[in-house]
């Protein structure tokens, strides 16, 4: 838990530095943030492929892995319909085309600003970053509540990078490969789903 | 999207010639966790920056929480189903 706070303090104090415009202008942290994701998955990879029982994980892979991804996207739709009998301003289809960015907050801000506005593609980047953040922070709890699969499906199409370090530490090095699977099939989807709400 | 899956295959190559080197393995994960910080902090620096954002955030950062609470309850609630029904049954323990 102390690990999650002091990753949210590491986020807050970009915000500030980046509202405070303390930062040399040349920087671009968005292309930063890109060569950091590479690292850090190359720094997973490491951890996954020195460990014995995640390769075992890849080799009894079947069918029932797919489920994974399936109850996460039920799961997050079903949330969307219920929430939507409680917000006014976002219609159904609006609030299903951000959900379905599944934490994915660069593509699915993108795809929802040009295909609809900056407004929504606004909420859905802020939306999907509090989910990668709710997971970064809770991913201990849903594992107590709702068992092994939570954290992943928490974590959504983040479950494959920026998530799994904490979803590997939670639920264990067993359910890597799990995540991985549950995040590459979703951030394949995110384009696809996202527009598909848009488009009806 | 293919580069960081390749990334990562690279990464559990080289993981796996560096399996039972405690030392270097331990070092990794510190790394892991200081990368981690790294992002998140650039992640806020990019909206930090962006003067429509901050200055709409508070009208649409509340939509956004309620947005991501119940993505996140409906993913977990049916995460839960997926582990009792496909996974869970198998070890005899629900």
């Amino acid at each position: 838990m102390r690990g999650s706070f002091i990753i949210l303090g590491f986020f807050v104090l970009g915000l500030l530095i980046g509202r405070l415009d303390l930062l040399y202008h040349g920087l671009n942290p968005d292309r930063i943030s890109t060569w950091v994701i590479y690292l850090l998955m190359f720094l997973v990879g490491v951890g996954v492929g020195a460990d014995k029982k995640a390769l075992r994980a890849l080799l009894t892979i079947n069918l029932k892995i797919f489920w994974i991804p399936v109850g996460t996207i039920a799961g997050t739709l079903a949330g969307m319909a219920v929430l939507s009998l409680f917000i006014r301003q976002l219609s159904v289809a609006e609030l299903m085309a951000i959900g379905s960015g599944f934490g994915y907050y660069s593509l699915s801000s993108v795809i929802i600003t040009e295909m609809h506005s900056a407004e929504l593609g606004v909420i859905a980047l802020l939306s999907n970053v509090i989910r990668e953040i709710i997971t970064l922070l809770f991913a201990p709890l849903f594992m107590v509540l709702f068992g092994k699969l939570a954290p992943i499906a928490a974590g959504g199409a983040t479950s494959m990078d920026t998530t799994l370090p904490v979803i590997t530490q939670t639920s264990g090095k067993e359910f890597a490969l799990m995540a991985l699977f549950h995040g590459i099939v979703l951030s394949i989807l995110v384009p696809f789903l996202v527009s598909f709400w848009l488009v009806i | 999207m293919l580069t960081i899956v390749l990334i990562m295959l690279a990464g559990m190559l080289v993981g796996y010639f560096l399996r039972g080197q405690k030392k270097t393995l331990h070092f990794n994960g510190r790394l892991t966790i200081i990368t981690i910080w790294l992002l998140l902090f650039f992640l806020g620096l990019s909206i930090g920056n962006n003067d429509h954002i901050m200055q709409k955030l508070p009208e649409l950062g509340v939509a956004a929480l309620w947005v991501s609470v119940a993505g996140v309850t409906g993913s977990v609630l049916s995460a839960w189903l997926v582990w009792k029904f496909f996974f869970a049954s198998k070890g005899g323990k629900a």
